[in-house]
């Protein structure tokens, strides 16, 4: 209330003066109408506001579940049970390729939505294929990677380690692989029904998704295998 | 073909739960037959299953609530007389029954019971608060919804078709490893609660996105209700941790399917990781219930004191408060643990402090009817009983956060006695407030009051006659969850909480004549102005019931308590607001896409708890294809032509303006 220029807080002490059932209630005048942005001056957020916003929201849940992926890695990596450690099993150029594979990804989904934002229904269909090898790429390297370790006897069944190993870098593949299924199916529906409202929501949604995807595999990177390496 | 499922699932030598799922089943199937005879099917899926309307699933919502709530009671009902009967001998029950009970007991009343009944809540009163027409994503409200009703449909199969989880409410591992628990209970537990805890959080996506994005013009923060405050906290914490649930789960899941090592006791897990993950879960989700209580309380406090909320702003910050520090004090729950004298001190103060955040409340709902006109209708009298009873489940809380006290109480009956204390007098307490509060504005008449305040005074009664010797006992030593009880000295307290259970049935029972007498009654209890309470909050501008797109106009709030400044405006002029200028309203297209998930749900989780592969393959794939068809539809929204909203707001304003003549004449004044 201190900040407040003085004729108002005057206001605001003879209102309640006058009413002293009214603490702590002061009603405000009616604010100007401006186009709605849900903050409410106005009225609701449009549809693409609202949309995109909620995506949000549950890409933050999202990112709560990774955290306790991470968290059970952290608490569990010092667990081998006599198991291979993580210097053991970290295999650098293999990661980097999949990080190249994985950020280039990145890129592509934001040019597919730059040629979605001109309309351009070529590009962007040429763009989100390219996001959808580079995907398939990291996915694949990923299993390979998780196939030669089974083979050498490093299972998630081996330790607490390879356990919350498989289980964080697992849970990422899988986010990856179902982003995969969702970007066919946006293509198909671009195609077949261009670009509408509803799809150009998805389609912010899908790079939205794909981003933080993204950004969580550099903390994967970075926590699993960089730290791994240099351990 | 069947994985583990054969005949000896189905439990042929079990009587009671055998003879309780054919009675359910029996009714179960009386209830569709007399669907089917009454030709109710079409009307039941247009109008409720596949409705997006927010009020039709908030309702939908309260109904399975109130199913869960019974089911628990029944649980607790088997419980206590068990423990009654069950000194120095075996008691009725099994050891392998009686662990299961209690363990269902604990989750459907959390979980299936407590949270559809807020979830509810929040559906029904939020959007009519804040002025709008709908939540942020109303097809997705309803999947919601439907995942929630999937797990506890999987959670009832388990009565008849294998065993439901021993290990408790929560599934503490080791414990609820497949070394220890081989069974399928814990898989139930599992799926179950995975499933709907994905319904809860697309809840919770869903309510903070309207909260914060879609509000009326004019509806800034703090001019919206506290009920839409605390809806709004409690969402966030819904979000925020209703995740760490899933992840724990899974975690959990994949220890038992897959041999993964996460809390075994062997291969280097850590069992102590998985106290520290759920109960980062678990304690917010305690808060997540009695948030939106609380927003509850506020409504019916002003309202039936006839003042604005005392302290609005300390009430928005206090909930706020408890919102961030509610998750700060997880490690309460296992001060034995271990965890040293540092991290126990500051998780105790941690705790207590959270009582600062409450007591702000409690002050100020009691100001609130300090210098009001306090109306005694039976809200009121569930929001004056909660005062009472959650002030004393408070206090016991704060001994408990007092770690060397905690020492001596853990997992005593005296814990068991402080977290109902809390739950029934804080949450349900607030549920059945706000049923006879908000009944009027889903179903358009009121509740009957005589038999209302007879529930409430036999609920109150008897909730204290059970849970008083239960703190009496604990401080006497007695551990929670014993299936038989070898000290003669806890007799006669066990004994008189089973009095307190049979008042606390005699109030169930007035509730379910109350709910008749008023169908019953209906037209005589009927409330033809939309504002049966003399409200203050928006959805009192709306007629009983509200139409289902709540206004034909959205309101311009102008200041506080939206409501009641309209109609002191009306009282004032002696007319209404000059009649708006109508525009045909987008409405969502009703969608089955809820109960198809919740379908494909029920049968991938059935099948994975029973390790069918090839059928939760063919889910997971249905489930798929739903997606697909689903967002190929290109329809979403149909119009609602003028002449429809005119009909409506005229027939809301002929009703306005007979109560404007009443009080000209001087009847019915305004109190």
């Amino acid at each position: 209330m201190s900040d407040l220029p003085f004729p108002i807080a005057r206001e605001a002490v003879l209102r309640r003066r006058a009413d002293p059932d009214l603490a702590g209630h002061d009603p405000h005048g009616p604010k100007e109408a401006v186009p709605g942005t849900g903050h409410g001056d106005s009225g609701p957020a449009s549809k693409r506001i609202i949309v995109g916003y909620g995506f949000w929201i549950f890409l933050l849940s999202d990112i709560i579940v990774f955290s306790c992926f991470f968290a059970a890695y952290a608490v569990l990596q010092g667990s081998t049970a006599g198991g291979p450690t993580i210097k053991d099993i970290v295999d650098l150029p293999r990661t980097a390729i999949e990080t190249g594979a994985l950020l280039l990804s990145s890129f592509t989904c934001g040019l597919s939505y730059a040629a979605t934002n001109a309309r351009n229904k070529l590009w962007t269909q040429v763009f989100l294929g390219i996001t959808a090898i580079l995907g398939l790429i990291f996915v694949g390297l990923e299993l390979q990677e998780f196939i030669e370790l089974a083979g050498r006897g490093a299972t998630p069944q081996r330790s607490a380690f390879l356990t919350g190993f498989y289980a964080l870098v697992g849970c990422h593949g899988l986010h990856v692989s179902v982003g995969g299924l969702w970007l066919a199916t946006m293509m198909a529906q671009v195609q077949l029904k261009g670009f509408r409202h509803e799809i150009i929501h998805r389609l912010i949604c899908f790079n939205l998704f794909w981003h933080a995807l993204d950004i969580v595999w550099v903390g994967v990177f970075s926590v699993v295998y960089l730290m791994g390496a240099a351990a | 073909m069947f994985g583990k499922l054969d005949w000896s699932a189905i439990p042929f030598n079990q009587p009671i739960p055998l003879i309780t799922s054919v009675i359910l089943i029996l009714g179960i199937l009386g209830v569709l037959g007399l669907i089917t005879v009454k030709k109710w099917w079409g009307y039941l899926w247009r109008e409720w299953i596949t409705s997006v309307d927010h009020k039709r699933i908030g309702v939908m919502y309260m109904l399975l609530g109130v199913v869960m709530l019974i089911r628990g009671f029944a649980d607790a009902i088997m419980m206590r007389t068990q423990q009654a009967v069950a000194i120095h001998s075996a008691g009725y029950l099994e050891p392998e029954h009686y662990n299961q009970i209690f363990s269902a007991h604990g989750t459907i009343m959390i979980l299936f019971g407590a949270m559809p009944l807020v979830i509810g809540l929040m559906n029904f009163v939020a959007p009519l608060q804040l002025g709008v027409r709908d939540v942020a994503f109303p097809t997705f409200n309803s999947v919601g919804f439907w995942l929630t009703a999937s797990g506890a449909l999987l959670v009832n199969i388990s009565l008849f078709v294998g065993e439901f989880s021993r290990v408790g409410w929560l599934p503490y591992a080791p414990l609820s490893e497949t070394t220890y628990s081989p069974g399928v209970g814990v898989d139930y537990y599992l799926w179950a609660v995975q499933i709907s805890g994905v319904g809860t959080l697309i809840t919770g996506i869903n309510m903070v996105t309207t909260v914060l994005k879609m509000r009326c013009p004019g509806m800034t923060y703090l001019r919206m209700p506290v009920f839409c405050w605390t809806t709004l906290a409690s969402s966030l914490l819904i979000v925020a941790v209703f995740p760490i649930l899933t992840a724990t789960l899974a975690m959990l899941t994949l220890d038992r399917y897959f041999g993964f090592h996460f809390f075994t006791n062997d291969a280097g897990g850590s069992p102590m990781m998985f106290m520290n993950l759920i109960w980062a879960w678990g304690h917010p989700e305690v808060y997540i219930l009695v948030l939106p209580a609380f927003g509850v309380f506020s409504e019916i406090f002003s309202t039936f004191s006839g003042k604005p909320l005392f302290g609005y702003r300390s009430m928005v910050a206090a909930t706020l408060f408890i919102c961030v520090v509610s998750m700060m004090v997880w490690l309460h729950h296992f001060f034995t643990m271990g965890a040293g004298a540092a991290v126990n001190t500051f998780f105790g103060i941690s705790s207590s402090v959270i009582a600062v955040g409450t007591g702000v409340k409690i002050y100020n709902w009691i100001f609130t009817m300090y210098g009001g006109r306090v109306r005694f209708e039976t809200p009121m009298l569930w929001s004056m009983g909660f005062i009472f009873t959650f002030i004393i489940g408070g206090l016991t809380g704060v001994l408990l956060a007092v770690p060397p006290a905690d020492f001596l109480t853990h997992n005593s009956m005296f814990l068991v006695a402080h977290f109902h204390n809390v739950i029934v007098g804080g949450v349900v307490f607030a549920v059945f407030a706000a049923v006879e509060y908000w009944f009027p504005k889903a179903f358009g008449f009121r509740l009957h009051a005589g038999w209302g305040k007879a529930a409430f005074w036999f609920a109150f009664i008897g909730f204290w006659v059970t849970f008083t010797p239960l703190y009496i006992l604990g401080l006497q030593g007695m551990t929670r969850r014993l299936q038989h009880i070898d000290v003669e000295a806890w007799r006669p307290m066990l004994q008189l909480s089973v009095v307190g259970v049979a008042i606390l049935i005699v109030g169930v029972i007035c509730q379910v004549i109350q709910l008749v007498v008023s169908i019953l009654q209906r037209d005589k209890l009927r409330d033809e102005t939309g504002d049966p309470w003399d409200g203050r909050s928006l959805e009192w501008a709306t007629p009983s019931p509200a139409p289902f797109f709540n206004f034909a106009v959205m309101p311009n709030v102008e200041g506080e308590e939206a409501y009641w400044g309209i109609k002191q405006r009306a009282i004032d002029t002696q007319q209404l607001a000059p009649e708006p200028d109508y525009r045909p309203v987008e409405m969502p297209l009703n969608s089955p896409v809820g109960i198809y998930t919740a379908f494909f749900s029920t049968v991938t989780g059935f099948a994975l708890i029973w390790h069918i592969w090839w059928l939760a393959g063919l889910g997971l794939f249905a489930a798929f294809i739903g997606f697909v068809v689903f967002a190929w539809r290109d329809v979403h929204e149909f119009e609602v032509p003028v002449e429809e909203l005119i009909r409506v707001e005229r027939g809301r304003r002929a009703a306005r303006d007979a109560f404007l003549e009443r009080i000209r004449q001087g009847e019915g004044a305004p109190s």
